[in-house]
């Protein structure tokens, strides 16, 4: 397992520095002078010889990939051009409410989905397996913009059960510690605000979930559909194993490679932020700071941002790999 | 054993849902508890206002962007200050000030015992600090500091020096006079900042903003909420009333709307005109109307064929039915505009009329010019919404379908907006949507910035450029007797109208909403103001 772990940590590091490079393209690959980009029309020769030299862009190619590399060992990614804040500390609050909506809607789709595709499976062309297979169909292709406007009209309006937007009661701000709510609301022994902060993560964590579900749902169904056919757990049933032992246990263990898969692709995915979601539901994430980078064309974000979430995505693509093997002990060996 | 792990499950899911019930619960009283705040309970003082970016910098001179300046009102002054409705100059940290008759120098007579967040003393010396700073620095710095003509070197600079003649005196020297300076002085760009904070802070100072306002700054949470609390110390008495203000970023107008609905911010800016009737038939809300300082226009890239022509400009001026467009798009909330200004604005001449809908006119027009066969062309939408456009691409399809009655065939086209911006200054467009809104209630804000020839290649998209127009233009900037000024722009505004390098569209009227109890809120042409005197009933 510990070779197994180390093999994989170290076939991280191409595919990081693969990353880098291209990062670093894109400042290259913008037609034009990008100081003449970043300080626009009006902009005076002695301006933009100022920020080309401040961008380092005097400097011949290599020179500049190793200065990039360099103050990314050191944890500088660079200053914003549209608020000249400094972005590693910038990044973090907007990175940990994506996390904190991300692991939230993954534990619904999760949940509901495994289960829905299992009982699917279990009771194949049954009305259960029609009605949630045809759910999942609509899941899969709603509109994030419509359903969230609805859960909004539904849930806060009409029932008033749940507020619309935000991470928190503004009018009881929550001090953030880790800037994950929930956590720092425990640390703080604030469970009147813990409850607030959940109530705003329901309904922007369902409506992402969404999409994620229904392919995970359908994604277990086909999978288990197969795992049950197999000589295996005919045993197990003809040995009067109860059939929820055999499904739960038997199947589920191996039908769950190609599902973690699944799981893992769409937490990357999500983590890369949920721009639709966090716009419709006010939501300080990392999908919406890029896209007002992009917006504003400060490309030191676009870059640092973009690395931040590709190495999010391999790392936790890495965390998948490691699961199989816990899962599946026969894969260690097949490499 | 298994038995007991599933029992397990079971009482953990149990026990968390458990959990999950109770704390709903507590949230509920706490929240009840609040709303009764609103009737026999203790008083709301807490305004939350929901709007749809977030301010890019707090300290107001290192930005353009209208977002900044809706909080740093609340945390800046300036030496003299906008009349609460309207675009006059009032007292603000100056009490009182004398012109010297050649119009280049002015002495402000600066407030007394007024401090800054941090406990100094706001003085002379810290009118000059503010200014030194702003002149030593560069477009890419301090943006809108080029309203006094460029920075400290630059020939068009127009302030020779400022000076504290005593403590409570503050004398500035210009080169030249400049009519609208009182004007720029008020603009929220310039709000004093303490010279201490400054200097302790740095470039950092845009996030820890210190001034004299009524409200100081708490916290920001970035595309969140900027917090601001009462100023205990301010120098009118008994104000501000509200205790808190929260800014808070709900980038979508719809979700803003259900979050103020829901009791959940108190007011909120950038209503759609179609959520009005909405608003209207609740209740417990309220529609506030900003007055209108702005223009939407379709411009014409007068360098470009066709529109190199001044006939074809003309012809387009009679095909498009405004009223039509402000009825579907606007709510009835716009006026049509005529000229390139509101007429709000000083200056404004009322005799001039509009060219009327026209179709036959239109056509005549282009056969006059040579394009009887029609002609074809693309139109540029906007990709993002606007106070003075708020759903660009519906009303392309208008146009669109008035220009086709005469002959021109109209491709709409449309890119993302840095871009588009970018494209209209370097003149790329045949035909487009733009607007403005004023900096600060001047004439030349909109005449010379838009369409005077000096600046082609920045907000001049439609590349016009008229030797006579930028005579008057200039002469207008120096002459400081306001109804020699005004002549000058009424003429302006002829020579505009006949050369037709734009279709002036309209003169919106944004509109807020607000919960019912939210009293005294006095929204200002130029888009921002302070909630000084805002309470709750």
């Amino acid at each position: 397992m510990l070779a197994y772990t180390a093999r994989r940590i170290l076939s991280l590091f191409p595919v990081l520095i693969g990353m880098t490079l291209v990062v670093f393209a894109i400042i290259h690959a913008i037609p034009g002078n990008p100081a003449q980009m970043i300080l626009g029309q009006r902009a005076t020769k002695e301006a933009i010889a100022e920020v080309t030299r401040q961008l380092g862009l005097d400097k011949p190619w290599y020179i500049q990939y190793f200065d990039y590399i360099n103050s990314l060992v050191h944890g500088d990614l660079g200053t914003s051009l549209r608020t000249r804040g400094p972005i590693n500390q910038e990044i973090w609050p907007f990175l940990s409410a994506t996390m904190e909506l991300t692991l939230a809607a993954m534990l619904i789709a999760v949940f509901i989905g495994v289960n829905a595709g299992i009982i699917s499976a279990w009771f194949s062309k049954s009305w259960f397996d029609y009605l949630a297979m045809v759910l999942a169909l609509i899941g899969v292709s709603m509109p994030i913009f419509w359903l969230g406007l609805m859960e909004q009209w539904v849930f806060s309006i009409e029932l008033g059960w749940l507020p619309t937007t935000g991470r928190e009661d503004v009018r009881d701000p929550v001090s953030a510690i880790t800037n994950l709510y929930l956590i720092d609301t425990l640390l703080q022994g604030r469970f009147d605000q813990f409850g607030t902060v959940l109530q705003h993560l329901i309904m922007p964590s369902l409506a992402l979930a969404t999409i994620p579900m229904a392919i995970i749902a359908r994604m277990t169904r086909a999978t288990m559909l197969e795992v049950m056919k197999s000589d295996y757990i005919q045993t197990a049933r003809a040995k009067g194993l109860g059939m929820f032992w055999v499904v739960y246990k038997h199947s589920l263990k191996n039908a769950v490679i190609p599902v973690l898969t699944v799981i893992g692709l769409q937490t990357g995915l999500l983590l890369g932020g949920a721009i639709l979601t966090e716009t419709i539901f006010g939501w300080p994430g990392i999908g919406r700071y890029l896209y007002d980078a992009i917006a504003y064309r400060d490309y030191p974000v676009i870059q640092s941002g973009i690395l931040v979430i590709a190495a999010i995505f391999v790392f936790i693509n890495l965390i998948v790999d490691l699961l199989y093997v816990l899962v599946d002990p026969r894969i260690k060996f097949t490499k | 054993m298994r038995k007991k792990s599933f029992k397990l499950v079971l009482f953990a899911l149990l026990a968390i849902s458990m959990l999950l019930a109770g704390c709903t619960g507590k949230t509920r009283e706490t929240s009840g508890g609040k709303e009764s705040g609103n009737g026999g309970g203790p008083k709301k003082d807490t305004l939350v206002y929901g709007r749809g970016g977030d301010s890019t910098s707090l300290d107001p001179i290192t930005t353009t962007e209208g977002e900044a300046y809706k909080v740093t009102e609340n945390i800046f002054e300036t030496l003299v200050s906008y009349g609460e409705k309207d675009v006059t100059i009032n007292p603000g940290l100056a009490e009182k000030w004398d012109v010297s008759d050649d119009g280049l120098t002015y002495t402000f007579h600066l407030r007394q015992g007024v401090k800054f967040h941090d406990g100094t003393d706001f003085n002379a010396e810290a009118v000059v600090f503010n200014f030194n700073r702003w002149m030593n620095g560069d477009e890419d710095k301090f943006p809108y500091y080029t309203m006094f003509g460029g920075y400290k070197n630059d020939e068009g600079h127009v302030i020779k020096e400022v000076k504290a003649v005593d403590e409570k005196t503050v004398q500035f020297v210009l080169k030249r006079p400049q009519a609208p300076f009182l004007k720029n002085l008020a603009m929220s760009p310039f709000g004093i900042g303490s010279p201490a904070a400054i200097e302790k802070y740095g470039d950092d100072f845009r996030s820890h903003p210190v001034g004299t306002g009524p409200f100081k700054f708490v916290e920001w949470k970035q595309n969140d909420t900027i917090t601001l609390e009462r100023n205990p110390d301010y120098w009118q008495e008994g104000l501000p009333k509200l205790n808190k203000v929260i800014f808070r970023v709900i980038p979508e107008n719809t979700a803003r709307l259900n979050a103020l609905v829901n009791g959940e911010i108190d007011i909120m800016d950038g209503l759609n005109n179609s959520d009005e009737a909405t608003v209207k038939a609740n209740d417990k809300l309220q529609i506030i109307e900003r007055p209108s300082m702005n223009v939407g226009y379709i411009g014409m890239t007068t360098t470009r064929k066709p529109f190199d022509n001044k006939l074809v400009r003309q012809a387009m001026n009679y095909a498009i039915d405004k009223k039509a467009l402000i009825n579907a798009f606007y709510g009835g909330k716009a006026e049509p505009a005529i000229n390139p200004m509101p007429p709000s604005i000083k200056g404004y001449n009322e005799s001039i009329k509009d060219y009327p809908f026209d179709l036959e006119k239109a056509k005549a027009l282009l056969k006059e010019a040579g394009y009887e066969k029609g002609l074809e062309i693309d139109l540029w939408a906007m990709p993002v919404a606007r106070p003075y456009m708020p759903e660009a691409q519906k009303v392309a399809e208008v146009i669109q379908e008035n220009l086709n009655k005469i002959g021109v065939k109209a491709n709409i086209k449309s890119v993302e907006w840095a871009t588009y911006l970018d494209k209209a200054s370097k003149g790329e467009f045949d035909m487009f949507m733009m607007g403005w809104t004023g900096d600060n209630g001047d004439a030349d804000n909109f005449l010379y910035t838009l369409l005077d020839k000096d600046s082609i290649g920045s907000n001049n998209y439609s590349y016009y450029s008229n030797d006579e127009l930028h005579d008057i233009l200039i002469q207008a900037q120096t002459e400081t007797e306001e109804a020699k000024r005004n002549e000058l722009y009424k003429k302006a505004q002829e020579i505009i109208k006949d050369d037709a390098p734009w279709v002036p569209l309209v003169h919106s009227i944004p509109l807020l909403a607000a919960s019912k109890d939210v009293v005294n809120y006095v929204p200002h042409p130029t888009g921002s103001e302070a909630v000084t005197n805002v309470e709750f009933k």
